[in-house]
């Protein structure tokens, strides 16, 4: 394996290395120079990439960590078990990424602090700040029995295993909570937004495309992984996935059609226009391209289908979010933004560090264990007694 | 009670003391070339607009119910019971949601500067404090930007539209834009010629975000309550199956897992 891959890996360490190079530049111009000199951000457009895409999609892309949890731990899918660790590391990845995207695009980052002592129950990014606060450190606490584990610290990880469903209980509540709260930010600027991408639907919209994303960012990272780390594909795993990500997706298209017939607004879907070609390749990539995919039973159960159809659909929600934050706003401001080069590269920066962080957790760390170690009593009453019915007859 | 500006446009001459004033007040330059500027930003609080023979003063409405103190995470933005809508630099952390949530886009950042600030008119909340006008109605030779209660000034613009009809649109911007808003306009021409918008809603904005924000104390108990139950239910079937597993394999050790499933 380290044979076949020693010079694709060398080729995404320099692809990495240029990222991070040019990301270090553009971090010293926004610190020494700040936002004015390092963005493309001005009064009529005060918020950009960084939180398009860094700080809504970030945490949009992460989703998957809750939505696994939940499955597991609560519904009690055992099937998809296998995944759950790397799926909570990218979570975990992603919140602590987002967290430090917004200390380049907060104008006072130190600051960051203040929504714990000062606090404005009315606002929604407090909010927001609160949740993400919370839900960040109830993935390190899902993600820590990996490391305890590594390090074979048996006390901490009963204390963590004795808590974990209540923990894993209030992880989804604080992301069913943020993850609509990110469309909610928006409620507020009704006069602002296209009517395309403005309802007072969009918190209902923000936390079911999250599930979806959740479900093709699971997709997506595990066959990554499995090509790059030379490991066994959980196909069923991620047929499992995709199934359900057909229903998410199903439920998301109607709703919206729904929601734009009822507000008179689908008439602006056919009036050609930038917002009208926007509006469309988010369609396209979010629900009609994935959808025509995986709903071919020898597409979906195939490792490439399943693959090309998560990534699609993943490209589709970032364009949603993109259109939500920025499209949206293009006509109302009458001002085109577009990001300068600093943006781009600390965004190119922060996403390369996600891949490598991942690639570190996982040389170093026991995140594709073969036999993960249970953390319900029953399973290991069960591994005990070697009955194997449980395991086979969960999640029917 | 709370104050209010009345700006008449029609008794504007156009002079900009009331810039000059603002700038002197809140320490910020003036010069000719600021005065020039046609918009409103981190430099320039109140601009007096020109289009053609016409003036319009843009200024912070100072909303009565305000989306950017209703959005602000920390706080950093109040409307007092007097009227001004103030800011706290110290408070803030620069997220510019005020900015982005503003429906009069009033709220400009010092983008050019390293420890940056919002920077809005706060309608000299020292001042007002103090009993004093604000320092723009305070400067202004023609009287028309009026500073007082907001009541008699309702009531004044009323009979001002009513005496000269022709010489107004019939609308007192900011009596129910938004809620109301503690400036009040009167003007002879469209408002919109001034970006004005007259689509604005009569209800306050900030309701639009907290009519879904203050269903989550409710939301978290039942989410929680919903979650549990799941997790009680899916789990009671496994120690179920494991407990019937226990009992088959006491009864007979040599019975298979796959059997003790079949009996079920």
């Amino acid at each position: 394996m380290a044979r076949s891959t020693a010079f694709r890996f060398t080729f995404w360490k320099l692809i990495f290395l240029v990222l991070m190079a040019g990301g270090l530049y553009a971090t010293f111009i926004r610190f020494t120079q700040g936002l004015g000199a390092s963005t493309n951000l001005n009064d009529q457009f005060p918020w950009g990439i960084w939180i398009s895409f860094d700080v809504l999609c970030g945490v949009m892309l992460a989703a998957g960590g809750f939505t696994l949890t939940a499955a597991v731990h609560i519904f009690n899918i055992k099937r998809l078990h296998s995944i759950i660790r790397p799926t909570i590391l990218t979570a975990f990845l992603g919140y602590i990424l987002v967290s430090a995207a917004l200390m380049f695009d907060l104008g006072k980052p130190y600051n960051i602090w203040h929504p714990l002592i000062m606090r404005n129950p009315h606002s929604v990014m407090f909010e927001v700040a609160y949740c993400v606060m919370l839900y960040t450190s109830v993935l390190a606490l899902e993600f820590s029995p990996i490391v305890l584990e590594r390090f074979g610290l048996q006390k901490p990880l009963k204390v963590v295993r004795a808590i974990l469903i209540p923990l894993v209980i209030f992880g989804v509540i604080l992301s069913t909570l943020h993850q609509s709260s990110l469309g909610t930010l928006y409620l507020i600027v009704p006069e602002k937004l296209h009517p395309l991408w403005y309802t007072p639907l969009l918190p209902v919209f923000f936390f079911l495309s999250a599930i979806a994303v959740g479900l093709a960012m699971t997709i997506f990272e595990s066959s990554m992984s499995a090509k790059h780390f030379g490991l066994q594909l959980e196909l069923p795993v991620l047929q499992e996935l995709g199934r359900v990500l057909v229903v998410v997706l199903g439920i998301y298209a109607i709703l919206r059609f729904e929601d734009l017939a009822n507000r008179g607004a689908l008439k602006l879907a056919t009036q050609p226009g930038y917002e009208m070609y926007l509006f469309w390749l988010e369609i396209f990539l979010g629900i009609i391209a994935p959808l025509a995919l995986l709903l071919q039973p020898r597409i979906r159960s195939s490792p490439n289908g399943l693959y090309l159809a998560a990534v699609l659909a993943l490209l589709g929600f970032i364009t949603n979010r993109m259109n939500v934050s920025i499209t949206a706003f293009e006509g109302s401001t009458g001002v085109h933004y577009f990001p300068k080069w600093t943006e781009l590269a600390v965004t190119g920066m922060i996403i390369a560090a996600g891949f490598g962080l991942f690639g570190v957790a996982v040389k170093y760390l026991p995140i594709f264990p073969k036999e993960e170690l249970a953390p319900e009593p029953a399973r290991e009453a069960e591994a005990q007694l070697g009955v194997s019915a449980v395991t086979e007859n969960a999640g029917d | 009670m709370p104050k209010a500006l009345l700006y008449d446009s029609t008794a504007c001459i156009g002079c900009k003391q009331c810039e000059q004033a603002c700038a002197t007040q809140n320490q910020l330059r003036y010069d000719d070339t600021i005065a020039a500027e046609q918009v409103q930003s981190d430099h320039k609080l109140t601009v007096v607009l020109t289009r053609d023979d016409k003036f319009m003063r843009r200024l912070c409405m100072n909303c009565n119910d305000p989306s950017c103190a209703s959005v602000c995470p920390v706080g950093a933005i109040k409307k007092t019971s007097s009227g001004p809508v103030t800011y706290d630099p110290a408070k803030c952390m620069g997220c510019r949601y005020c900015m982005v949530a503003c429906p009069f886009s009033v709220p400009k950042y010092e983008w050019g500067k390293l420890v940056p600030k919002v920077q809005k008119c706060t309608m000299c909340p020292d001042r007002v404090a103090q009993g004093k006008p604000t320092a723009c109605a305070e400067i202004c030779p023609t009287g028309a930007t009026k500073f007082g209660e907001r009541d008699e000034l309702i009531a004044e613009a009323q009979k001002r539209i009513r005496d000269n009809p022709g010489n107004y649109v019939d609308h007192i911007y900011g009596l129910e834009e938004v809620g109301g808003t503690s400036v009040l306009l009167l003007s002879a021409v469209s408002f919109e010629t001034f970006g004005y918008s007259t689509k604005l809603s009569k209800d306050p904005m900030p309701i639009l975000t907290y009519r879904v924000l203050s269903h989550i104390p409710d939301f978290v108990p039942l989410g929680g309550m919903v979650l549990g139950g799941i997790w009680w239910i899916t789990h009671r079937r496994d120690q179920v199956a494991l407990a019937e597993a226990r009992e088959s394999v006491a009864e007979n050790p040599a019975k298979s897992g796959a059997e003790n499933r079949r009996n079920r």
